[in-house]
Protein backbone atom coordinates (compact mmCIF):
# COMPACT_ATOMS: atom_id res chain seq x y z
CA UNK A 1 0.00 0.00 0.00
CA UNK A 2 1.29 3.58 -0.91
CA UNK A 3 2.01 6.59 1.25
CA UNK A 4 -1.07 8.16 -0.18
CA UNK A 5 -3.76 5.45 0.37
CA UNK A 6 -2.46 4.76 3.69
CA UNK A 7 -2.73 8.42 4.55
CA UNK A 8 -6.16 8.85 3.33
CA UNK A 9 -7.36 5.42 5.29
CA UNK A 10 -5.64 7.16 8.30
CA UNK A 11 -7.40 10.28 7.96
CA UNK A 12 -10.88 8.36 7.59
CA UNK A 13 -10.38 6.70 10.45
CA UNK A 14 -9.06 9.30 13.02
CA UNK A 15 -12.46 10.85 12.24
CA UNK A 16 -14.72 8.02 14.25
CA UNK A 17 -13.36 10.27 16.87
CA UNK A 18 -16.30 12.43 15.97
CA UNK A 19 -18.87 9.39 17.24
CA UNK A 20 -17.65 10.29 20.90
CA UNK A 21 -18.10 14.34 20.37
CA UNK A 22 -21.45 13.34 19.24
CA UNK A 23 -22.51 10.39 22.51
CA UNK A 24 -20.92 13.39 24.48
CA UNK A 25 -22.35 16.46 22.99
CA UNK A 26 -26.12 14.44 23.62
CA UNK A 27 -25.20 14.05 27.04
CA UNK A 28 -24.74 17.64 27.84
CA UNK A 29 -27.49 18.58 26.77
CA UNK A 30 -29.78 16.19 27.82
CA UNK A 31 -28.42 16.82 31.50
CA UNK A 32 -29.79 20.23 30.60
CA UNK A 33 -32.73 19.51 29.39
CA UNK A 34 -33.50 16.83 32.10
CA UNK A 35 -32.02 19.89 35.28
CA UNK A 36 -33.86 22.58 33.90
CA UNK A 37 -37.36 20.46 33.62
CA UNK A 38 -36.88 19.50 36.95
CA UNK A 39 -36.22 23.10 38.44
CA UNK A 40 -36.99 25.79 35.32
CA UNK A 41 -35.69 28.37 37.97
CA UNK A 42 -32.35 26.99 38.05
CA UNK A 43 -32.02 27.95 34.15
CA UNK A 44 -30.33 30.79 34.14
CA UNK A 45 -27.15 29.03 36.80
CA UNK A 46 -27.42 25.53 34.67
CA UNK A 47 -26.71 27.32 31.02
CA UNK A 48 -23.21 28.66 31.15
CA UNK A 49 -22.21 25.25 32.19
CA UNK A 50 -23.77 23.28 29.88
CA UNK A 51 -22.18 26.10 26.73
CA UNK A 52 -19.46 25.14 28.42
CA UNK A 53 -19.60 21.55 28.37
CA UNK A 54 -21.07 21.51 24.75
CA UNK A 55 -17.59 23.64 23.75
CA UNK A 56 -15.03 20.81 25.58
CA UNK A 57 -17.04 17.81 24.35
CA UNK A 58 -17.27 19.23 21.19
CA UNK A 59 -13.50 20.02 21.75
CA UNK A 60 -12.57 16.53 22.39
CA UNK A 61 -13.79 15.11 18.60
CA UNK A 62 -12.09 18.31 16.98
CA UNK A 63 -9.00 16.60 18.24
CA UNK A 64 -9.15 13.69 16.32
CA UNK A 65 -10.33 15.62 13.22
CA UNK A 66 -7.02 17.85 14.24
CA UNK A 67 -5.01 14.50 13.85
CA UNK A 68 -6.86 13.98 10.84
CA UNK A 69 -5.16 16.97 8.69
CA UNK A 70 -2.07 16.16 10.58
CA UNK A 71 -2.00 12.71 8.90
CA UNK A 72 -3.18 14.17 5.05
CA UNK A 73 -1.23 17.21 5.12
CA UNK A 74 1.93 17.07 7.23
CA UNK A 75 2.93 13.65 7.41
CA UNK B 1 -19.12 20.89 -15.45
CA UNK B 2 -16.75 20.07 -13.12
CA UNK B 3 -15.91 22.72 -10.40
CA UNK B 4 -12.68 21.74 -8.78
CA UNK B 5 -13.28 22.41 -5.16
CA UNK B 6 -10.04 23.71 -3.24
CA UNK B 7 -11.82 23.96 0.49
CA UNK B 8 -8.43 24.63 2.29
CA UNK B 9 -7.59 27.52 -0.08
CA UNK B 10 -8.78 29.89 1.95
CA UNK B 11 -6.67 29.87 4.76
CA UNK B 12 -3.47 30.18 2.70
CA UNK B 13 -1.48 33.16 4.15
CA UNK B 14 -0.49 35.83 1.65
CA UNK B 15 1.97 38.54 1.87
CA UNK B 16 0.46 42.16 1.92
CA UNK B 17 3.57 44.34 2.76
CA UNK B 18 6.71 42.02 2.41
CA UNK B 19 8.91 42.82 4.76
CA UNK B 20 12.51 40.64 5.01
CA UNK B 21 14.79 41.33 7.90
CA UNK B 22 17.88 39.53 8.23
CA UNK B 23 16.87 36.43 6.69
CA UNK B 24 13.56 36.27 8.98
CA UNK B 25 10.70 36.78 6.31
CA UNK B 26 8.05 39.38 8.92
CA UNK B 27 5.74 40.49 6.20
CA UNK B 28 2.25 41.65 7.29
CA UNK B 29 -0.23 38.97 6.03
CA UNK B 30 -4.17 38.91 5.68
CA UNK B 31 -3.93 37.60 8.92
CA UNK B 32 -1.39 40.52 10.75
CA UNK B 33 -4.49 42.41 8.75
CA UNK B 34 -7.45 40.91 10.31
CA UNK B 35 -6.00 41.00 13.84
CA UNK B 36 -4.70 44.67 13.51
CA UNK B 37 -8.31 45.39 12.35
CA UNK B 38 -9.76 43.42 15.30
CA UNK B 39 -7.72 45.79 17.58
CA UNK B 40 -8.63 48.47 16.47
CA UNK B 41 -12.38 47.57 16.38
CA UNK B 42 -12.03 46.23 20.71
CA UNK B 43 -10.24 49.80 20.85
CA UNK B 44 -12.67 51.66 19.11
CA UNK B 45 -16.00 50.79 20.39
CA UNK B 46 -14.50 50.58 24.34
CA UNK B 47 -13.33 54.49 24.10
CA UNK B 48 -15.55 55.93 21.54
CA UNK B 49 -18.40 54.16 23.16
CA UNK B 50 -18.26 55.14 26.39
CA UNK B 51 -16.76 58.99 25.80
CA UNK B 52 -20.20 60.46 27.34
CA UNK B 53 -20.19 58.26 29.63
CA UNK B 54 -24.04 58.72 30.36
CA UNK B 55 -25.79 57.47 33.53
CA UNK B 56 -28.42 56.03 31.42
CA UNK B 57 -26.33 54.70 28.49
CA UNK B 58 -26.78 54.53 24.61
CA UNK B 59 -26.82 51.68 22.51
CA UNK B 60 -23.26 51.61 21.72
CA UNK B 61 -22.39 52.16 25.51
CA UNK B 62 -24.65 49.66 26.41
CA UNK B 63 -22.97 47.64 24.07
CA UNK B 64 -19.09 48.16 25.75
CA UNK B 65 -20.88 47.86 29.21
CA UNK B 66 -22.62 44.46 28.78
CA UNK B 67 -19.17 43.44 27.48
CA UNK B 68 -17.28 44.63 30.57
CA UNK B 69 -20.02 43.31 32.92
CA UNK B 70 -19.54 39.73 31.43
CA UNK B 71 -16.04 39.50 31.80
CA UNK B 72 -16.14 40.72 34.75
CA UNK B 73 -18.10 38.62 36.15
CA UNK B 74 -16.73 35.50 35.29
CA UNK B 75 -13.30 37.11 36.62
CA UNK B 76 -15.21 37.66 39.78
CA UNK B 77 -16.64 34.28 40.00
CA UNK B 78 -14.32 31.71 38.80
CA UNK B 79 -10.77 33.53 39.67
CA UNK B 80 -11.83 35.13 43.41
CA UNK B 81 -13.39 38.51 44.52
CA UNK B 82 -10.17 40.17 45.17
CA UNK B 83 -8.34 38.94 41.96
CA UNK B 84 -9.31 41.78 39.76
CA UNK B 85 -6.26 42.60 38.86
CA UNK B 86 -6.44 39.62 35.97
CA UNK B 87 -9.53 41.84 34.47
CA UNK B 88 -7.51 43.43 32.00
CA UNK B 89 -5.80 40.50 30.27
CA UNK B 90 -9.21 38.38 30.28
CA UNK B 91 -10.96 41.01 29.06
CA UNK B 92 -8.20 41.31 26.35
CA UNK B 93 -8.21 37.84 25.25
CA UNK B 94 -11.61 37.57 25.04
CA UNK B 95 -12.78 40.68 22.90
CA UNK B 96 -9.93 39.78 20.96
CA UNK B 97 -10.94 36.44 20.10
CA UNK B 98 -14.49 37.24 19.79
CA UNK B 99 -13.48 39.99 17.38
CA UNK B 100 -10.90 37.78 15.43
CA UNK B 101 -13.71 34.77 15.32
CA UNK B 102 -16.48 37.10 14.15
CA UNK B 103 -14.39 39.06 11.26
CA UNK B 104 -13.28 35.47 9.85
CA UNK B 105 -16.93 35.32 9.10
CA UNK B 106 -17.35 38.14 6.75
CA UNK B 107 -16.99 36.54 3.65
CA UNK B 108 -14.02 36.58 1.70
CA UNK B 109 -12.28 37.83 4.64
CA UNK B 110 -9.36 35.77 6.57
CA UNK B 111 -10.42 33.83 10.03
CA UNK B 112 -6.74 34.57 11.90
CA UNK B 113 -7.47 32.30 14.30
CA UNK B 114 -7.51 29.43 12.34
CA UNK B 115 -4.02 29.39 12.10
CA UNK B 116 -2.39 27.51 15.20
CA UNK B 117 0.81 29.54 15.54
CA UNK B 118 -1.55 32.35 16.38
CA UNK B 119 -4.05 30.21 18.94
CA UNK B 120 -0.40 28.65 20.30
CA UNK B 121 0.84 31.84 20.88
CA UNK B 122 -2.31 32.79 22.93
CA UNK B 123 -2.68 29.83 24.52
CA UNK B 124 1.24 29.89 25.62
CA UNK B 125 0.72 33.27 27.05
CA UNK B 126 -2.10 31.37 29.31
CA UNK B 127 0.01 28.98 30.38
CA UNK B 128 2.67 30.71 31.42
CA UNK B 129 0.62 33.64 33.02
CA UNK B 130 -1.00 30.69 35.41
CA UNK B 131 2.78 28.96 35.81
CA UNK B 132 4.29 31.87 36.65
CA UNK B 133 1.36 33.23 39.12
CA UNK B 134 1.00 30.24 40.69
CA UNK B 135 4.68 29.81 41.44
CA UNK B 136 5.59 33.42 42.62
CA UNK B 137 2.12 32.97 44.76
CA UNK B 138 3.22 29.83 46.07
CA UNK B 139 6.69 28.98 45.96
CA UNK B 140 7.23 25.17 46.61
CA UNK B 141 3.81 24.99 47.56
CA UNK B 142 2.10 25.32 44.07
CA UNK B 143 3.43 21.11 43.12
CA UNK B 144 0.38 20.68 45.52
CA UNK B 145 -1.70 21.53 42.44
CA UNK B 146 -0.70 18.32 41.25
CA UNK B 147 -1.65 15.63 44.39
CA UNK B 148 -4.96 15.71 44.79
CA UNK B 149 -6.75 15.24 48.53
CA UNK B 150 -7.53 11.97 50.14
CA UNK B 151 -6.01 10.03 47.97
CA UNK B 152 -4.29 6.61 49.11
CA UNK B 153 -0.89 6.50 48.98
CA UNK B 154 -0.17 3.87 46.40
CA UNK B 155 -2.70 5.40 43.86
CA UNK B 156 -0.58 8.59 43.72
CA UNK B 157 1.96 6.78 41.92
CA UNK B 158 0.07 6.47 39.32
CA UNK B 159 -2.17 9.84 39.59
CA UNK B 160 0.15 12.34 39.67
CA UNK B 161 2.24 11.81 36.68
CA UNK B 162 -1.36 11.53 35.04
CA UNK B 163 -2.27 14.99 36.68
CA UNK B 164 1.22 16.46 35.47
CA UNK B 165 0.27 15.15 31.56
CA UNK B 166 -2.80 17.02 32.04
CA UNK B 167 -1.39 20.53 33.28
CA UNK B 168 1.36 20.40 30.66
CA UNK B 169 -1.09 19.70 27.57
CA UNK B 170 -2.99 22.44 28.66
CA UNK B 171 -1.46 25.30 26.50
CA UNK B 172 -2.15 22.53 23.04
CA UNK B 173 -5.88 21.62 24.39
CA UNK B 174 -6.89 25.35 24.64
CA UNK B 175 -5.08 25.91 21.12
CA UNK B 176 -6.53 23.25 19.01
CA UNK B 177 -9.47 23.59 20.62
CA UNK B 178 -9.76 26.76 18.83
CA UNK B 179 -7.91 26.49 16.06
CA UNK B 180 -9.74 22.77 15.39
CA UNK B 181 -13.00 24.44 15.52
CA UNK B 182 -12.42 27.42 13.36
CA UNK B 183 -10.42 25.39 10.60
CA UNK B 184 -13.36 22.62 10.64
CA UNK B 185 -16.15 24.95 10.72
CA UNK B 186 -14.57 27.53 7.80
CA UNK B 187 -14.02 23.95 5.72
CA UNK B 188 -17.34 22.79 6.00
CA UNK B 189 -18.90 25.96 4.78
CA UNK B 190 -16.64 25.84 1.92
CA UNK B 191 -17.36 22.30 1.34
CA UNK B 192 -21.01 22.74 0.92
CA UNK B 193 -20.76 25.86 -1.01
CA UNK B 194 -18.47 23.67 -3.57
CA UNK B 195 -21.61 21.34 -3.81
CA UNK B 196 -24.15 24.33 -3.83
CA UNK B 197 -21.62 25.78 -7.15
CA UNK B 198 -21.49 22.38 -8.76
CA UNK B 199 -25.01 21.67 -8.70
CA UNK B 200 -27.94 23.31 -10.98
CA UNK B 201 -31.71 23.37 -9.11
CA UNK B 202 -30.53 21.29 -7.03
CA UNK B 203 -28.10 23.95 -5.43
CA UNK B 204 -31.46 25.07 -2.87
CA UNK B 205 -29.88 21.98 -0.70
CA UNK B 206 -26.43 22.50 0.00
CA UNK B 207 -27.38 26.24 -0.08
CA UNK B 208 -30.17 25.64 2.87
CA UNK B 209 -27.66 23.51 4.95
CA UNK B 210 -25.08 25.95 4.29
CA UNK B 211 -27.03 28.75 5.83
CA UNK B 212 -27.87 26.65 8.93
CA UNK B 213 -23.74 25.92 9.12
CA UNK B 214 -23.63 29.68 8.65
CA UNK B 215 -25.62 30.36 11.50
CA UNK B 216 -24.21 27.34 13.77
CA UNK B 217 -20.49 29.09 13.02
CA UNK B 218 -21.60 32.39 14.26
CA UNK B 219 -22.59 30.47 17.62
CA UNK B 220 -19.32 28.69 17.72
CA UNK B 221 -17.44 32.08 16.79
CA UNK B 222 -19.18 33.32 20.44
CA UNK B 223 -18.85 30.31 22.19
CA UNK B 224 -14.86 29.13 21.10
CA UNK B 225 -14.44 33.20 22.39
CA UNK B 226 -16.20 32.40 25.79
CA UNK B 227 -14.54 29.27 26.72
CA UNK B 228 -11.15 30.51 25.95
CA UNK B 229 -11.69 33.14 28.32
CA UNK B 230 -13.23 31.10 31.13
CA UNK B 231 -11.10 28.38 31.01
CA UNK B 232 -8.06 30.98 31.62
CA UNK B 233 -10.11 32.14 34.18
CA UNK B 234 -10.52 28.52 35.77
CA UNK B 235 -6.78 27.84 35.83
CA UNK B 236 -5.47 31.16 37.25
CA UNK B 237 -8.73 30.24 40.09
CA UNK B 238 -6.54 26.92 40.52
CA UNK B 239 -3.69 28.59 40.19
CA UNK B 240 -4.09 30.88 43.52
CA UNK B 241 -6.43 29.11 45.44
CA UNK B 242 -4.64 25.32 44.19
CA UNK B 243 -7.67 23.42 44.84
Amino acid sequence: MDVASAKLIGAGLACVALVGAGIGIGNVFSALINSVARNPAAQGQVQPFAFLGFALAEATGLFGLAIAFLILFVF
Amino acid sequence: MAIELHPLEQFTIARIVPIHIGGLDLSYTNAALVMTIAVVLVTVLTVVATRSAALVPGRWQSVAEMLYEFVADMVDTNIGHGERRFFPFVFTLFTFILFANLLGMIPYSYTTTSQIIVTFALAAVVFILVTTVGIVRHGFHFLSLFVPHGVPKLLLLLLVPIELLSYLIRPFTLSIRLFANMLAGHTMLAIFAGFAASLGILALFPTAINAMLIALEFLVAVLQAYVFAILTCLYLGEAIQLH
